[in-house]
C-alpha cells in the first residue's frame, strides 16, 4: 500500500494562530507571571524586589485569614451551585408543563440573565442597604435581627442569594433545552409503567437530563469561584471581616489593597491548582456516571 | 383478557380540532382489532386515549365493565408499543423491562422470572444487559415487545410499531406479533397506515376517516363488500380503479365508454364505478380497450398500467386503468388490448356521498 503524503501547508496554523495568541498573551503569559511573582518579596513601592523562594506560600497560604476565605468558598461554592441547579430544575420542569402563555412564562425566567453580576450586586446592595432597603426592613420587621453589615452569617446570606438568583435564569434555559430533547414517547412509555409523578421524575427526567446537569455543575462551579467577583465587590466587599471574601476576592483586595504582589500571586498560583484539581475530579468521576 | 368498550368517543383538541367523533366499538375478549386510515384521521389519538396519554372530551371508555376515563395509564392494565420504540436509552435491556414491574412492587425472584420468559420468548435472552443504543432496529423492536408482554397487560396497544424498521424485518416482525398475540390471547389494538398490515394482521378492521369509523368488520367483508367509496378506495393493493359515470336508465356512460347490465341505478347522478384490478381480465371479445403504457413484473404477478379508451376518471381526466394479470401472461407497452370483467364484482357509488349502490 502506498503511505499517503499531504503536503504540508502553512494554512491551517495561520486559522489556529488567532487562538493559539490569545492564549499565549491572556492566559499563559499573565500564569507565569504570577508563578514568578510569587516568589519574589517587593518592598512597598514597588522599587525593588527580591527572590524568596517559597517565603509568600509560608506567609500567606494556610494562615487563619486563608482558611477562612477558603472555608467560605467552599461552602459558597456548594450553596450557590447546589441551589441554583435544584431551583433551575423545579422551575424548567414546571415550565415545560405550563401549556397557556408557555412563552411569556420562559421569557420572563430568562429575563435575569441579562444582567451583569456587578449590577445585580448593586441591586441587591441597594435592596438589602440598612438605610433605604426594602428587603432589610421587610427582614427586620419579620423579627429576624437582620444587618449584613454586621453579622457574617447575614452577610453570607445576601451574597448567595444574589449570586444563586442571577445563575438560576442561565440554568433554567438549558435545563429547559435539556428536557425537550427528551423524547416525548419515552415520557409516555414511562407514564404507562409508572403512576408516581415523583418517582418518575427521579428515574426517568432526571438521569436522562444528566448530561445537562453535569455540564451546569461545571459551569456552575466556575461561575461561584470566579463570576460572583463582582458581586461580591458591589454587595459587601469581603466585609464583615473578611467573612465573605472568597478565594479570588482575596487575592484582588490583598494584590490590589493591601500592596502584597508577591503574597497574592501566591494564593492565585494555589487556587489555580484547586481549580485544575476540581476539573480532573469532574471529568474522572462524574462524568463517568453520566449516561450520553 | 379482558374486553373493551368505546361509546360516543370523541376528541376536540384545545384549538378546535375535532380529532375523533362519536366512536363506538366493542372489542371481544383475545380479539385483534386494526385501526386503519389515512394520516390525520384521528386512529392514532383514538389508541392514545384508550391508553389514557389523551384525555376523553366526552364518551366513556370501558375495559372489562370498568370505566377507565379517570384512571391513570399505569393503573389502566395496557401496554404500548411505540412507533420509534421508546425505550429507556438510560436502562440495559433488562432494566427496560423490569421498570414497569418494579414500580408495580413485584418482588425481585418474580421480575427476574417474568423477565428472562418474556426474553426467551421473543430471542433477546443475549442482549439482556446491553444498552439500547447498542441494539440494531430489529432487536430494539423485540425489546419494546417484550417490555410489553412482561407487564401480562388485559390489552395491548400498538402504534405503527412497525414502520420504522426495514420491508423485510417488517414482514417477519408482522408474523411474529400475530403467532405471539394469538399465543397470548390478549386483546390488542393495532394502529396502522398499511393496509396490508391492516389486512394481514387484523381479526377486524376499522377504517376511520376523518374521525370516524367508516366501516368496521373482518377484512375480506371490507375487501369484498365496501359500504363506502372510502373504504373500497382504501383498501386493496393496488388501488381499485374508479371511473365517472352517469346512468342513463340503460348504460353506466363515461366519455363516449358505454357500460351496460346494471339496473336500478339513479338516471343523470353521478356515479363511481369501482373496478379491481385483480377482477379484471383479457378478453378479445370484452367491451373495454385499454393501450398499455407501463408494465411491473412482481414476480408471481403482473401489474399493467395504462389508458382506457373513452373514459374519465373522477377529476374528468383519462382514465389510467391498473390491471393484475398472472407472470405468464405479459403484453408488451404500446399494445391495445380487450377487457372484461365480472359483473358481480363491479362496485358503484355515489360520488356525492361516497355511498355505495352496487
Amino acid at each position: 500500500m502506498k503511505r499517503v503524503q499531504f503536503s504540508h501547508s502553512p494554512i491551517p496554523y495561520l486559522f489556529i494562530a488567532p487562538q493559539i495568541i490569545i492564549i499565549c498573551i491572556f492566559f499563559l503569559w499573565p500564569a507565569a507571571q504570577a508563578i514568578y511573582q510569587s516568589f519574589l518579596l517587593e518592598d512597598a513601592f514597588g522599587l525593588s524586589s527580591q527572590f524568596v523562594w517559597f517565603k509568600n506560600y509560608k506567609d500567606t497560604i494556610l494562615t487563619d485569614a486563608w482558611l477562612q476565605s477558603a472555608g467560605f468558598t467552599l461552602v459558597f461554592s456548594f450553596l450557590v451551585t447546589f441551589l441554583s441547579l435544584a431551583l433551575a430544575m423545579l422551575l424548567a420542569v414546571k415550565a415545560n408543563e405550563v401549556i397557556q402563555g408557555a412563552r411569556t412564562y420562559k421569557t420572563l425566567l430568562m429575563w435575569a440573565y441579562a444582567i451583569a453580576p456587578p449590577v445585580a450586586g448593586l441591586m441587591g446592595n441597594l435592596m438589602f442597604n440598612p438605610l433605604i432597603g426594602d428587603l432589610y426592613y421587610f427582614l427586620n420587621a419579620m423579627g429576624w435581627d437582620f444587618n449584613h453589615k454586621l453579622d457574617s452569617f447575614d452577610a453570607g446570606f445576601v451574597v448567595i442569594l444574589i449570586a444563586v438568583w442571577k445563575q438560576v435564569s442561565v440554568n433554567f434555559i438549558f435545563f429547559l433545552s435539556g428536557l425537550q430533547s427528551i423524547p416525548k414517547s419515552v415520557l409516555e412509555a414511562a407514564t404507562i409503567d409508572c403512576k408516581s409523578n415523583l418517582r418518575r421524575f427521579w428515574t426517568m427526567t432526571f438521569p436522562l437530563l444528566a448530561p445537562t446537569t453535569f455540564f451546569l455543575v461545571v459551569i456552575n462551579i466556575t461561575y461561584a469561584f470566579f463570576e460572583t467577583f463582582g458581586i461580591i465587590d458591589t454587595t459587601t466587599g469581603g466585609a464583615p471581616g473578611g467573612s465573605t471574601s472568597t478565594l479570588v476576592y482575596k487575592v484582588f483586595t490583598d494584590g490590589f489593597r493591601g500592596n502584597d504582589l508577591g503574597g497574592s500571586s501566591a494564593q492565585s498560583v494555589v487556587l489555580m491548582l484547586m481549580v485544575l484539581a476540581l476539573t480532573v475530579i469532574q471529568f474522572r468521576f462524574i462524568e463517568r456516571k453520566v449516561h450520553y | 383478557m379482558a374486553e373493551v368498550k368505546l361509546t360516543n368517543v370523541n376528541k376536540v383538541y384545545s384549538n378546535g380540532a375535532h380529532a375523533v367523533r362519536g366512536v363506538n366499538m366493542e372489542i371481544a375478549d383475545g380479539e385483534f382489532i386494526v385501526f386503519v386510515g389515512p394520516s390525520g384521521c384521528g386512529k392514532s389519538t383514538l389508541l392514545r386515549m384508550v391508553a389514557g396519554l389523551e384525555t376523553v372530551t366526552e364518551g366513556d371508555l370501558f375495559i372489562d365493565e370498568n370505566r377507565i376515563n379517570d384512571v391513570s395509564p399505569a393503573e389502566r392494565n395496557v401496554a404500548m408499543v411505540f412507533q420509534n420504540y421508546a425505550l429507556y436509552p438510560h436502562m440495559t435491556v433488562r432494566g427496560n423491562m423490569s421498570y414497569g414491574l418494579k414500580n408495580r412492587g413485584d418482588s425481585k425472584e418474580e421480575i427476574e422470572q417474568k423477565v428472562i420468559a418474556a426474553a426467551k420468548t421473543l430471542h433477546i435472552e443475549d442482549f439482556l444487559d446491553r444498552q439500547p443504543n447498542q441494539l440494531s432496529g430489529g432487536q430494539r423492536q423485540r425489546v419494546a415487545m417484550g417490555r410489553a408482554i412482561v407487564r401480562n397487560p388485559k390489552v395491548f396497544l400498538f402504534d405503527e410499531p412497525l414502520s420504522n424498521l426495514d420491508a423485510k424485518l417488517r414482514v417477519q416482525m408482522r408474523i411474529e406479533i400475530k403467532k405471539l398475540q394469538r399465543k397470548m390471547g390478549v386483546t390488542s389494538i393495532y394502529v396502522t397506515h398499511d393496509q396490508t398490515e391492516a389486512m394481514t394482521l387484523a381479526d377486524r378492521l376499522a377504517v376511520i376517516n376523518n374521525g370516524q369509523i367508516e366501516q368496521m368488520g373482518k377484512p375480506i367483508e371490507l375487501y369484498k363488500d365496501p359500504k363506502t367509496l372510502f373504504v373500497a378506495s382504501f383498501i386493496g393493493s393496488p388501488q381499485v380503479n374508479l371511473l365517472l359515470v352517469q346512468y342513463d336508465g340503460k348504460f353506466l356512460k363515461s366519455g363516449s365508454l358505454e357500460i351496460g347490465g346494471f339496473e336500478g341505478l339513479p338516471i343523470a347522478e353521478e356515479l363511481v364505478l369501482g373496478l379491481r384490478p385483480e377482477h379484471l381480465r383479457i378478453d378479445d371479445q370484452g367491451k373495454l380497450t385499454m393501450k398499455i403504457d407501463l408494465v411491473e413484473q412482481h414476480g408471481a404477478d403482473n401489474l399493467i398500467y395504462g389508458s382506457l379508451e373513452g373514459a374519465k376518471n373522477e377529476d374528468g381526466d383519462d382514465l389510467e386503468l391498473c390491471l393484475r394479470l398472472n407472470q405468464d401472461q405479459e403484453p408488451s407497452i404500446g399494445d391495445t388490448i380487450k377487457l372484461s370483467y365480472d359483473h358481480s364484482n363491479a362496485l358503484v357509488f355515489n360520488k356525492e356521498t361516497g355511498n355505495r349502490l352496487i
